[in-house]
């Protein structure tokens, strides 16, 4: 392992940083192993209310624009703000096209580009809508003195909930009009939300919106988590959601789900990186093996 | 082809069309690498942190209003003053047959005009991914003979 790449982008290397997070993100060094040589012990504790936030929601309803106005408020506050902006891979060919830079602009302002990273990250192998190697490549931000990390996930529906494998806070980003009462009544994501952000309220049906869910979350148990209204076309709300959303408290609505999510996706994991997966697959293409002999031969029951 | 390889295209300066761009970034896409796009009308130096921050390999660039004299060297002198000597660059657009060699001379390997078939950029991107001292600071005077 390259100790000095590892000591130069914990000492502010930017360029250093980027290569560990490939090395992170390709498997060949592992957060264990970063740990061991700089001496780390477990995560640090520390006073903060969150270390990684996930941003989630779908697409089109405003994620990455949001995040370009909130990581600028965070960054003029002085905090070093990373973005780990996730895009889909092809399941065909393995390729990915990310292109949540482009509406990225506040890592162009002179003033705050040294306190702000983005990395753009393909799903690649992983099924959810954040890999979870995102994981390991957090904790690193971390040690390199990135004070919060930023999490954009895939755009995603309403039960696409693997972001809480890997992120301390989930924030779900909606949109005005986002169909009739009963939707916010539905299961899914938005029960493990730790704060609901309605965006484009410009728009006619946001308020609406943000009030239905408000009521959804209050018919529920324990503490009903903040629901927000935002433009980010007009910069309307966001101070006031960036504040709360760096002093967001865990619900804690969600520890079990959060375990579950967890346990899936490290088993996920284990059946993807199985050296006999390419020939199983194979198989079950032309037919010479039923699912559950896949099963049997990948170690599952 | 080789595994997936992180690959920046890039639109620097004054320039809006991004067809030709788009293009390549989908044809690199579909042969299995991981493209990130800059959007349009980037700064020199903000496509070079952009090489650095997401640990690009490869950076294409793409101009099609005429700049590229100007542009393109520069691209290639803040790589190599900001230490990122072994990203191999290329370039595409309209760019004038007796533009390229002074474009090769700063560093571009590759220049790939209007009708070039996509598979002979990824062919350049196999072959340049292969090759060791490719990079935009490296003494190899190596180019890729484009056909376009």
């Amino acid at each position: 392992m390259d100790l000095n790449l590892i000591n130069e982008a914990v000492d502010g290397s930017r360029r250093s940083l980027a290569r560990t997070l490939s090395l992170i993100e390709n498997g060949e060094i592992s957060i264990e192993q970063i740990r061991q040589v700089l001496n780390i012990e477990g995560n640090p504790s520390d006073s903060k209310s969150w270390n990684s936030l996930a941003i989630t929601g779908a697409p089109g309803v405003g994620k990455s624009c949001l995040i370009d106005k909130l990581l600028s408020i965070w960054a003029n506050s002085g905090l070093k703000i990373a973005l780990l902006a996730i895009d889909p891979s092809s399941p065909r060919t393995g390729g990915a096209l990310l292109g949540d830079r482009v509406r990225i602009t506040s890592v162009d302002d002179e003033a705050l580009k040294d306190k702000i990273y983005i990395r753009s990250i393909a799903t690649r192998k992983s099924s959810g809508n954040v890999p979870l190697i995102v994981a390991d490549m957090i904790e690193f931000l971390h040690i390199a003195k990135w004070d919060r990390v930023i999490v954009e996930t895939v755009g995603s529906g309403q039960s696409e909930v693997r972001c809480a494998a890997i992120a301390d806070r989930i924030v779900v980003i909606e949109g005005p009009a986002r169909g009739d009462g009963v939707q916010a009544e539905k299961a899914g994501l938005l029960e493990l939300a730790d704060a609901v952000i309605v965006n484009k309220s410009d728009l006619s049906g946001a308020e609406k919106h943000a009030e239905e869910l408000q009521e959804s979350f209050e018919l529920g148990l324990g503490d009903a988590p903040p629901v927000l209204l935002t433009s980010a076309l007009n910069e309307t709300g966001i101070a006031e959601a960036a504040h709360v959303l760096l002093n967001l408290a865990d619900s804690g609505r969600s520890v079990r789900a959060r375990w579950r999510e967890r346990l899936l996706a490290h088993y996920e994991r284990k059946i993807l990186d199985a050296p006999d997966l390419d020939k199983i697959l194979s198989s079950l293409a032309i037919g010479s093996i039923s699912i559950d002999e896949a099963i049997s031969i990948l170690g599952g029951q | 082809m080789g595994q997936n390889l992180r690959i920046v295209i890039a639109k620097p300066g004054l320039d809006g069309h991004d067809r030709g761009a788009k293009v390549v970034a989908r044809t690199l896409r579909d042969a299995g690498h991981e493209v990130i796009y800059t959007g349009l009308r980037r700064t020199a130096m903000q496509i070079v942190e952009t090489v650095r921050d997401e640990d690009a390999k490869f950076l294409g660039l793409s101009s099609l209003s005429g700049a590229h004299n100007h542009l393109f060297p520069r691209v290639c002198q803040l790589l190599i003053e900001e230490g990122l000597t072994d990203v191999i660059v290329f370039g595409g657009g309209i760019i004038p047959e007796d533009d390229r060699s002074a474009l090769h001379e700063s560093g571009i390997r590759a220049i790939f005009g209007p009708g070039t078939p996509t598979n002979e950029i990824l062919e350049f991107i196999d072959t340049a991914s292969k090759m060791t001292d490719v990079g935009v600071g490296a003494e190899n005077k190596w180019q890729w003979e484009s056909t376009a």
